[in-house]
């Protein structure tokens, strides 16, 4: 192919006005542009855009490479355009569609300019083909991307999120547990627990399993694991939060829990720790005036 | 849900979560009471973690049973092509365990089922299958 210099730049150059209506038009008409919320003003100044891009970089070069500068303006171009229209609802292929349905209009172009070049013509159908397609693909690897990392950011942020450790009175610490409690999680909440144990001083830590949905027997060693590496440290741990269909549960799956203080809710577990602290709750005068 | 059976790939411990999910949908839309929808989950997510644990993965088949009008139940089947277990009765004794579990979950998912069946051959593969009434 590199016999011959490219005819293609010269062409989508010299008929760049005639390109950009009729893939104007051929977008419009599809009708895709209105699966998201896209003006057709909006429509026809990002096609004239990219265009223009396209014809300026194409003298420089075919082989669009991502992590080449001469690419970067198109690279920009298209990144930003994947990102806005993926926020304005459109599906990663119909963000590809783009960049591919220009390819028609340029087969035209060539067709009428090349009628008497065979060769040329195949030639320039092959570049515009592989341009194109890289660029199309490469829209769809932005959007990837952009999605992955929110997925990746949320699912750390859920980590931390589902495992604080709260001081409920000074002594004393809650963890209140919440969701699936998988091998990694446990991980981090058992870390969390200890560390807080040992930089608050307490003595006493209320683990409380109320938003757990199943209690099996794994979770049910993560639970006694914890405890005692918990009481290693000197503390005592009081789990709260079984429910009845839980005490139920794990009595007929013979998980002995004996050796921990158990309560079904957290305010009981609290009552527990107060007393084992030693301390009493009263009522104020006025409060008890009152009611 | 419909009818039929459907069946779900245990391969990863996101798989076992998608069991007990589609457990909990089937017992709740069946009427279980809470206490049958969480003894019926808790042996489907033994079962599942011993199939992905011990059985190197596999697949559970989720059927609908309904024998009479009154009558309606939940039937799982765990089935894996791994090492299998050579003693049924071992495996079933409380506290023993091949891994460093608590040794509990298969006995504890016979005792948290109305019926069942285990069926295992060394070198070809392990089949649990359990059925919870209402």
């Amino acid at each position: 192919m590199n016999r011959l210099a490219s005819r293609l730049p010269a062409i989508v150059e010299q008929h760049q006005q005639e390109i950009l209506t009729e893939w104007v038009r051929l977008q419009l008409e599809s009708g895709s542009w209105r699966a998201g919320r896209l003006q057709e003003s909006q429509l026809r100044d990002e096609s004239q855009r990219f265009l223009a891009l396209l014809v300026s970089n194409i003298h420089k070069g075919m082989q669009f490479d991502a992590r080449n500068s001469q690419w970067s303006e198109i690279r920009e171009f298209l990144a930003d355009l994947s990102r806005s229209r993926a926020t304005q609802g459109f599906s990663p292929s119909q963000v590809a569609t783009f960049v591919f349905s220009l390819k028609q209009p340029i087969f035209t172009r060539l067709r009428t300019s090349l009628l008497n070049e065979p060769e040329a013509l195949a030639d320039g159908m092959w570049e515009t083909t592989l341009l194109l397609d890289s660029l199309g693909l490469y829209t769809t690897e932005v959007y990837q991307q952009a999605r992955e990392s929110v997925i990746a950011r949320q699912q750390e942020e859920l980590i931390e999120l589902s495992t604080p450790v709260v001081e409920l009175w000074p002594g004393i610490l809650a963890l209140p547990l919440i969701g699936t409690l998988d091998s990694e999680r446990t991980q981090v909440v058992m870390e969390t627990l200890l560390q807080r144990l040992v930089a608050t001083g307490s003595s006493i830590a209320v683990i409380d399993i109320t938003g757990v949905p199943t209690v099996d027997t794994l979770v049910a060693q993560h639970l006694l694991k914890t405890v005692s590496a918990a009481q290693l440290m000197g503390a005592d741990c009081i789990i709260s939060g079984i429910r009845p269909q839980i005490a139920q549960t794990i009595v007929h799956l013979g998980i002995d829990l004996s050796a921990v203080a158990t309560k079904a809710s957290l305010s009981d577990a609290f009552a527990l720790a107060l007393k084992r602290r030693g301390l009493t709750v009263t009522g104020s005068a006025t409060g008890a005036a009152r009611g | 849900m419909s009818i039929e059976p459907t069946t779900l790939p245990v391969r990863s411990g996101e798989d076992v979560v998608r069991v007990r999910q589609a457990v909990r949908t089937l017992a709740m839309d069946l009427g279980f009471s809470l206490v049958d929808q969480t003894k019926v989950i808790t042996a489907a997510s033994e079962l599942a973690r011993n199939t992905l644990t011990y059985g190197g993965g596999g697949e559970v088949r989720i059927e609908r049973l309904n024998d009479g009008p009154k009558r309606a139940g939940v039937r799982l089947t765990f089935e894996d092509r791994g090492p299998g277990i050579s003693n049924i009765d071992l495996a079933l004794t409380d506290g023993f365990t091949t891994g460093n579990g608590l040794g509990l979950g298969l006995n504890g998912a016979r005792k948290l089922s109305h019926e069942f069946d285990i069926w295992s051959q060394p070198g070809v593969g392990t089949r649990v299958t359990i059925t919870r009434w209402k």
